[in-house]
């Protein structure tokens, strides 16, 4: 059996004051497949896709739990090699296009740094490379994106920079944070269009975070769910809105507004759905010690 | 909040350790005829340079050794602090309240007011202080009163522009607003709502700018232009000692321990203070 | 818009230049005691006071006096001095490029020591040693450069005597300088015996002047990279594979590095300001050392001359910190 992409298993982290912010999260990406990962906010979606790439706040400690891309186990390697290793295989779409771009840098070099200064690219290489990703998301003049500085571009030019930039080293995985929640209603399709686009047309395995669930049914094949830091279902996507087996996976959906019925008022998680996730996780808890599981 | 707690915790050994210092230090230069123990300017060539009293040669009630006339060097520092002090607190006061008040006017009417005080600022600004405060002393003739004028005249700058920025934020808020719907008088609320907030940071700067006026005058009397040569000031004796280096090191070394310690209190005093009052921290 | 900003500043600046000539000219002029007096030996008489006199101007108004040598100062002549009877700015610009190499590598030790431990502080940051950091640089702070001058004097003249803590070059060195930039100059042709010998001399008093600028920087810098570190661009910058240093240098510094180069302005002319006593405190020849013989000896006309360009300095100083500010921020570049 060929190893997947990305495997997570019984992954735990904890704030300074001791309180879990991930709960034994087990999660895999196969190559070439595109996971959801959908919770509300403050569910630790975000956290787990920076675990991954190693770049969680601080204050955040992973106390349990391995992550291995493409069978390789990251927390056994030295932090060099470490980062080497997720600069090569990996890559982020950032939530916010507006600060994901270094303001006093122009575009062009942003773009082709990681090819040339982690990669070994030469120049020419990386610069084709970088125009071929540019037509790619539909930058017709490429020639003005990459002199401009950030503040010069619009939020949605800047994210399709950014997914550019996320796909020219061909990484194996993409974690893609939340890509359009910063953006207009109406630039939000023609991204996501985009992502798929270049998903499928480089076969790029991507974790996708969101708390949406009509991006989710979209763009993914697999999904999963998210509740304070602890998975509470996982499924095929098509699955999932065919038949949620999770009691708060069926309230998320039925918490979705539909075209069909615009005007229809969000309805609240029910309070029985979250007395019995309580329960849940403080059974789960209850079971977990840090090292042991 | 956590940081405001730990901040404030660990505030309070730097307040007792700075005002600890200041208090003994203020306290030895009140009484300085009672527990000096010996006349500061008794000078004897039998007892030049006498070591301090834990080296070889020392002689007992000198315990800080003597310099090249033969004069007590504890007895000094101890007299020498009494100049300090007076124009610490004389020369901090008066650029305290003129700077204070230029700032205040400047940064709540602002306008013409605001824009003649910055230029003056400006100006002030353009010169190198202790030249300034040199070139004034050598104008208005060496003694005390032309040292705490100098200083004055130098140092207000630094509360105006400190006072002038907060008071221009405190201008802006609602509360001084709603004083004036309710008809309080434009001086009323500078005075009322304004001066009150900016307190704290008129103690801290107050308590700072004590430490650089022990400074001045300590830079003053070491190129011999502070107060008449005869009074001992811990400038003088430190330009004693500048020149003696090589012979008895202690002239140099008591009176430079003695000013750090005082100059270091002062600016963590300050702080102390501001962290204890600052209505944001609490 | 750059150029509209570099002529508002200008304009400032010649404001602020013309208030300090006024403010100096004023202050000299009411004091009491009369400078020709002091150059004539005792029983010269009423006539000889009178001719040397109108001979410096001094019989005239106080606001033609003003006006004469502004006139002379616009012209390039400010005058003679009168206790050494020479150009005065002859005599400025013979000892100004000692307390410019002086200042300068005061700056650069500043900005080198206070910026690695900014960086490293920042890299290190919520670590025992970034603690260590803060509790240094609090104290370098809080010493002002006349008092750490005393130290060094003490440390490294006395106590470990390794560095020259008097003047600015060895006396019995044969020195074939044709400029008074002897640092450059010594570089220039090659004669780094000489070049060693002026950095001992100067050693002490730079770090004199360097540690209160270094330790700003150090907080400041500091502050403001750790405030850029956690920035989505940073973050970004990680995961393409950038060491926690190579992101320090090449994402974070020139963002953090902008608010701090403003103050950094403001904190060498105090640095400048500071040359006076401590070219005096270790007897180096350079344009402070001269100020305060000016003044004791009421050397009007020097005086002025000093004063001047000192505040000269101070306002270029700012004029080249905002215009670098501009330069380095691409916003306001490209308007």
């Amino acid at each position: 059996m060929s190893a997947a992409c990305l495997d997570i298993r019984s992954l735990s982290a904890v704030l300074p004051n001791g309180q879990r912010v991930l709960r034994s999260v087990s999660l895999s990406v196969q190559p070439g497949e595109v996971r959801a990962l959908v919770g509300e906010s403050g569910a630790g979606k975000t956290m787990i896709g920076k675990a991954v790439l190693g770049v969680l706040p601080t204050s955040v400690r992973v106390v349990d739990g391995d992550m291995l891309l493409e069978g390789e186990d990251l927390g056994a390697l030295q932090p060099k090699a470490r980062r080497n290793l997720i600069g090569a295989r990996t890559a982020l779409i950032p939530q916010d296009p507006l600060t994901a771009l270094n303001p006093s840098r122009r575009i062009g070099p942003q773009m082709t740094d990681r090819l040339v200064r982690i990669l070994g690219w030469s120049g020419e290489r990386a610069d084709s490379r970088i125009r071929q990703l540019l037509d790619e998301v539909q930058i017709r003049d490429p020639e003005r994106v990459l002199k401009s500085y950030p503040h010069e571009l619009s939020g949605g030019m800047r994210q399709r920079v950014l997914i550019a930039a996320a796909f020219a080293a061909e990484p194996r995985l993409i974690v893609a944070d939340e890509p359009t929640t910063a953006l207009d209603v109406t630039v939000q399709k023609q991204i996501l269009r985009l992502i798929a686009q270049l998903q499928r047309d480089h076969g790029t395995a991507i974790l996708f975070v969101t708390h949406d669930l009509g991006v989710v049914a979209k763009i993914s094949q697999k999904v999963s769910v998210l509740y304070a830091g602890k998975v509470v279902e996982e499924a095929d996507t098509a699955e999932l809105f065919a038949a949620p087996r999770h009691p708060y996976t069926r309230a998320l959906i039925a918490a979705t507004p539909r075209y069909t019925d615009p005007y229809a008022s969000l309805k609240p998680v029910d309070e029985t759905v979250l007395a019995g996730l309580a329960a849940e996780i403080a059974a789960a808890d209850q079971s977990w010690r840090p090292g042991h599981g | 909040m956590d940081d405001a707690r730990i901040s404030r915790s660990g505030s309070s050994p730097r307040l007792w350790l700075a005002g600890g210092w200041l208090l003994l230090a203020l306290l030895a230069a009140v009484l300085a005829p009672l527990i000096a123990p010996q006349d500061p300017l008794a000078q004897d060539l039998m007892l030049e340079r006498l070591p301090p009293f834990w080296l070889d040669g020392a002689e007992p009630g000198y315990w800080l050794g003597t310099d090249s006339l033969g004069r007590d060097l504890l007895s000094r520092l101890i007299f020498g602090g009494r100049i300090a002090f007076i124009v610490a607190f004389a020369a901090a006061s008066a650029a305290c309240v003129v700077g204070s008040a230029l700032g205040l006017i400047a940064g709540y009417f602002g306008g013409w007011a605001d824009r003649i005080i910055s230029r003056i600022v400006d100006i002030w600004m353009a010169f190198p202080p202790v030249l300034f405060a040199i070139l004034l002393v050598a104008v208005l003739g060496t003694g005390l009163s032309s040292v705490i004028i100098a200083i004055a005249v130098i140092d207000w700058t630094r509360f105006c522009r400190v006072i002038r920025a907060e008071a221009m934020g405190q201008a802006r808020m609602d509360y001084v607003e709603s004083a004036r719907i309710a008809g309080y008088g434009r001086i009323g609320i500078m005075l009322r709502e304004v001066l009150p907030n900016v307190l704290p940071s008129i103690v801290a700067l107050l308590s700072l700018e004590m430490g650089i006026a022990v400074i001045v005058e300590a830079i003053l009397s070491f190129v011999n232009l502070s107060i008449s040569t005869d009074d001992p000031t811990w400038g003088g004796i430190i330009a004693e000692g500048r020149l003696s280096i090589h012979q008895a090191w202690w002239v140099l070394v008591f009176p430079l321990i003695t000013l750090i310690l005082t100059v270091l209190s002062f600016s963590q005093f300050g702080e102390a203070l501001k962290a204890r009052f600052d209505p944001v921290l609490r | 818009m750059l150029l509209q900003r570099f002529l508002v500043r200008l304009l400032t600046m010649l404001v602020t230049l013309f208030g300090v000539a006024v403010v100096v000219f004023v202050v000299i002029r009411v004091a009491p005691g009369d400078p020709i007096a002091m150059m004539l030996p005792p029983g010269a008489s009423d006539d000889d006071i009178a001719r040397l006199r109108a001979l410096y101007g001094l019989d005239k108004t106080i606001v033609q006096q003003f006006f004469i040598w502004l006139g002379g100062v616009l012209r390039g002549d400010f005058g003679t001095s009168i206790s050494l009877r020479q150009d005065v700015l002859g005599l400025v610009f013979d000892r100004l490029p000692a307390t410019l190499e002086l200042a300068t590598v005061a700056l650069l030790m500043a900005v080198a020591i206070g910026g690695t431990a900014a960086i490293l502080g920042a890299r290190e940051r919520g670590t025992a040693f970034e603690a260590g950091i803060d509790i240094a640089s609090g104290t370098a702070l809080s010493i002002p450069d006349f008092l750490w001058g005393l130290v060094l004097i003490l440390l490294f003249g006395v106590l470990v005597p390794v560095f020259d803590i008097s003047g600015r070059v060895s006396p019995q060195l044969d020195l074939p300088f044709v400029t008074q930039f002897y640092l450059v100059e010594s570089l220039l042709r090659l004669r780094f015996d000489l070049t060693w010998d002026l950095l001992k001399h100067m050693l002490m008093p730079a770090v004199a002047l360097a540690l209160p600028l270094a330790a700003i920087i150090a907080q400041l810098l500091k502050q403001s990279l750790k405030e850029v570190l956690d920035l989505d661009y940073v973050v970004l910058a990680r995961v393409k594979g950038f060491s926690e240093t190579q992101v320090i240098l090449r994402e974070a510094l020139k963002n953090a590095a902008l608010p701090t180069l403003t103050l950094v302005g403001v904190q060498f002319t105090f640095l400048i300001g500071g040359t006076v006593i401590v070219e005096r405190l270790f007897s180096y020849e350079g344009l402070g050392n001269m100020a305060i013989d000016a003044v004791i000896n009421r050397d009007l006309p020097l005086i002025q001359g000093i004063v001047l360009v000192f505040a000269l300095l101070f306002v270029l100083i700012n004029l080249a910190v905002d215009m670098m500010y501009a330069l380095l921020n691409p916003r306001l570049r490209h308007g």
